[in-house]
């Protein structure tokens, strides 16, 4: 597919013969994941992500449809069906837990796999589009998980979408007529709960397709690499099975160990205790709050607290936060430096690791109540957001000035395998090896 | 176009948050927040110790059976356990007979139509039923509880953080206000009809001490039923009301750990393996 140096589809078996001939589906799966797919040698273990995510959705999706056929989407017993699927239902505890806490390692490898992106410049020409498809599946995850948040309706649920429907009625003129048409009614209900179980069921599986779309985007130029350096030759690739998906065989494992711990030994760690009451829209929680995969946005739609003449604080969160996410559509065109991974960008990486500490520190805040100093620190966390993508990185990518690149992917392996002190000869190693990073 | 248009945007929504925050400080230097009373005087749970502590804990069926009779003999008078089955108890250690008799000689009808006349009657609770609600509706809970809703028991150990040591200090936990707080809050007492406990999230209840006295329940076990032993096996049942399926959970994490490490270090050993070539030579 990206390079001409690509292997070849051939099957020997005629029954696999007849098949290429009618459908050549599995030539679509070893050009795409097979042996047909060359990669960068030189790719770590934050490349591991991307694999990992689409296991965190099999497993969403697997779990989900289990779910859903023990689920009763009524308000007045859908409570009472979540409950009766963990008590009743042959692993239905299992199935439940695993949903649950599914979704925050969804988020945790694409948290992980979005700074991956940020970290190595994977967003930049060529791959625009891979970043910009990314970005529209992890709307629509996000979209996905708020709306399985409200089905087990309990407090939580409840009113965490009251909050963020509420969050249309910001809008002026036209907002609470927006917020009323979305729920079906003026506060969540029966309407509500319907309508996002339809959806929270269908959404998945648009998920599915726009990662389709994500890995063929990504299979034009072919996957990026640490150096960031292009691909010169077939000396700079592996092909993708047997190289990574060995690879990635062991990320999922590791990955299904970190799960199962958290899933059989603390299943409700990262859940609020709330949620085990059911919804009750006569009393309000003392702190609602959203689970934690959302806290960086909610602290950011929290910090705004001062009317802007007209507009009222409301709206600016409202607007800063979908504005928070929204500009990462443009970051392609806001980091103009040629050069990709930040290894060689000194600036931009002292920038990254503040960029990283400050999403926490907005996390840790959303989590926390309303109160002082929690807000304040959260203005000036969120303020720092907006300022390291819209002025700091435009900034930095015109005056920066980047380390010395490898000549090659290659070069980089074998000067890395040097500097551990590897000493076997190697046919086609440049006579210089390119000097280390200096600093 | 589109790097000025994203300054604007940055410029104004980063100076924005800063000047919110700078009046926000100004706001918090001159009128520092007054601590409240909860937050004075509200504590967290006690250390308590369980048998199904840690990750590899079991259930003890001999205290979840002395908590069970806690919550039929004393709870079970206000409060609801409806998403739990007399079948079960089972889990408790009880045979089928017995559950079946407990079924039986529980003190509240299940609600139910005579299969003859269709009229609506009350019948003796059967294994399979849920256990029945104390009251037939929130109106007759409220009225009857001074206005406040005895809530359901089922999952209260889930609904709280550390429910189990929660439940326990709040059982154990009843006081008189302390002299200290009315001095600091005069306007926090007590009112009428509430009880104060600090454990509680707002300090005043509308349950009233519920364990009071030894030997308030006599145990067939021969275990001494002193305030805080009862309050420790009611929250133990409770525990296991709210999370029955804990053993087998934990029995399929270690199990599940067990192959996943051994897959694991295969999967690494297949990895290396594959790449030895690539890792030596170019």
């Amino acid at each position: 597919m990206s390079f001409p140096w690509a292997e070849h589809y051939t099957p020997k078996h005629p029954l696999m013969q007849w098949v290429d001939e009618k459908l050549p589906l599995p030539r679509l799966v070893y050009n795409a994941i097979g042996a047909g797919y060359p990669v960068p040698r030189n790719l770590n273990y934050f490349w591991n992500f991307g694999v990992l995510a689409g296991l965190a959705l099999v497993i969403q999706i697997v779990t989900g449809v289990i779910m859903a056929m023990h689920y009763g989407a009524n308000d007045l017993v859908a409570f009472g069906t979540v409950e009766q699927t963990m008590r009743d239902v042959n692993g239905g505890w299992l199935m439940r837990y695993a949903h649950a806490n599914g979704a925050s390692f969804f988020f945790i490898v694409v948290y992980l796999h979005i700074f991956r992106g940020l970290f190595y410049g994977s967003y930049k020409a060529p791959r625009e589009m891979v970043w910009l498809l990314g970005l529209v599946i992890f709307l629509l995850m996000m979209a996905t998980a708020f709306m399985g948040y409200v089905l087990p309706w309990g407090q939580m649920s409840y009113w965490g979408a009251k909050v963020i429907t509420g969050l249309f009625g910001a809008i002026p003129v036209v907002g609470e007529p927006i917020q009323t048409w979305l729920l079906g009614g003026f506060a969540p209900g029966n309407a509500a709960l319907n309508r996002f179980f339809s959806l929270h069921f269908l959404l998945p599986f648009v998920i599915a397709g726009v990662i389709i779309l994500h890995i063929w985007a990504l299979h034009i130029p072919g996957s990026s690499n640490p150096t960031g350096v292009d691909v010169k030759g077939p000396q700079d690739t592996v092909p993708f099975h047997p190289y990574y998906t060995a690879k990635d065989g062991f990320g999922v494992g590791v990955f299904l160990i970190l799960f199962s711990i958290l899933l059989f030994f603390a299943p409700n760690y990262l859940g609020h205790p709330d949620n085990y009451i059911e919804a009750n829209p006569l009393s309000t929680p003392a702190h609602i709050v959203p689970e934690w995969y959302f806290w960086p946005f909610y602290a950011i739609l929290r910090a705004f607290t001062v009317d802007f003449f007209f507009v009222p604080a409301k709206l600016l969160g409202v607007l800063a936060m979908f504005a928070s996410i929204l500009l990462l559509f443009f970051l392609p065109w806001l980091d103009t430096s040629p050069v990709r991974s930040g290894n060689y960008r000194p600036t931009f990486k002292k920038f990254f690791w503040i960029l990283i500490l400050d999403v926490l520190i907005l996390g840790y805040c959303g989590g926390a109540p309303a109160e002082e100093p929690y807000v304040m620190i959260s203005q000036v966390a969120a303020a720092y957001y907006f300022a390291h993508f819209l002025i700091i990185l435009p900034l930095v990518s015109r005056f920066e000035k980047p380390l010395p690149l490898p000549g090659s992917i290659t070069e980089s392996v074998l000067n890395r395998h040097n500097i551990k002190g590897e000493e076997d000869a190697l046919p086609g190693m440049g006579a210089d090896p390119q000097p280390s990073h200096a600093g | 176009m589109v790097r000025i248009g994203a300054f604007l945007v940055g410029l104004f929504f980063a100076g924005w948050l800063l000047i919110s925050f700078l009046m926000g400080a100004v706001a918090y230097i001159s009128e520092p927040p007054q601590p409240t009373v909860e937050h004075e005087f509200h504590l967290a749970p006690k250390h308590v110790s369980f048998s199904f502590d840690g990750p590899f804990g079991k259930y003890d069926k001999q205290q979840l059976q002395r908590g069970f009779q806690v919550f039929k003999e004393v709870c079970s008078a206000c409060h609801s356990l409806k998403f739990v089955a007399f079948r079960d108890l089972e889990a408790l250690g009880y045979n089928e007979a017995e559950v079946k008799a407990i079924a039986k000689q529980w003190a509240i009808k299940t609600p139910d139509v005579d299969p003859k006349t269709g009229e609506v009657a009350g019948r003796d609770p059967v294994p399979a039923d849920h256990f029945p609600k104390p009251f037939a509706n929130n109106v007759a809970a409220a009225a009857a509880n001074n206005n406040a809703i005895p809530p359901d028991l089922s999952l209260m150990t889930k609904a709280r953080h550390h429910g189990s040591a929660y439940v326990y200090s709040l059982l154990t936990g009843y006081q008189a206000q302390p002299a200290e707080l009315l001095k600091q809050f005069p306007d926090a007492k007590t009112p009428e009809g509430l009880h104060y406990n600090p454990y509680f999230a707002n300090l005043n209840l509308a349950m009233a001490p519920p364990l009071t006295a030894e030997g308030q329940v006599t145990y067939g076990d021969g275990t001494k039923a002193s305030v805080d032993q009862m309050a420790k096996d009611v929250a133990a049942f409770l525990t296991w009301t709210a999370e029955p399926k804990l053993e087998n959970r934990r029995a399929a994490g270690l199990a599940t750990l067990v192959f996943l490490a051994i897959a694991t270090a295969l999967a690494y050993m297949a990895y290396q393996n594959i790449w030895a070539d690539k890792k030596k030579a170019a």
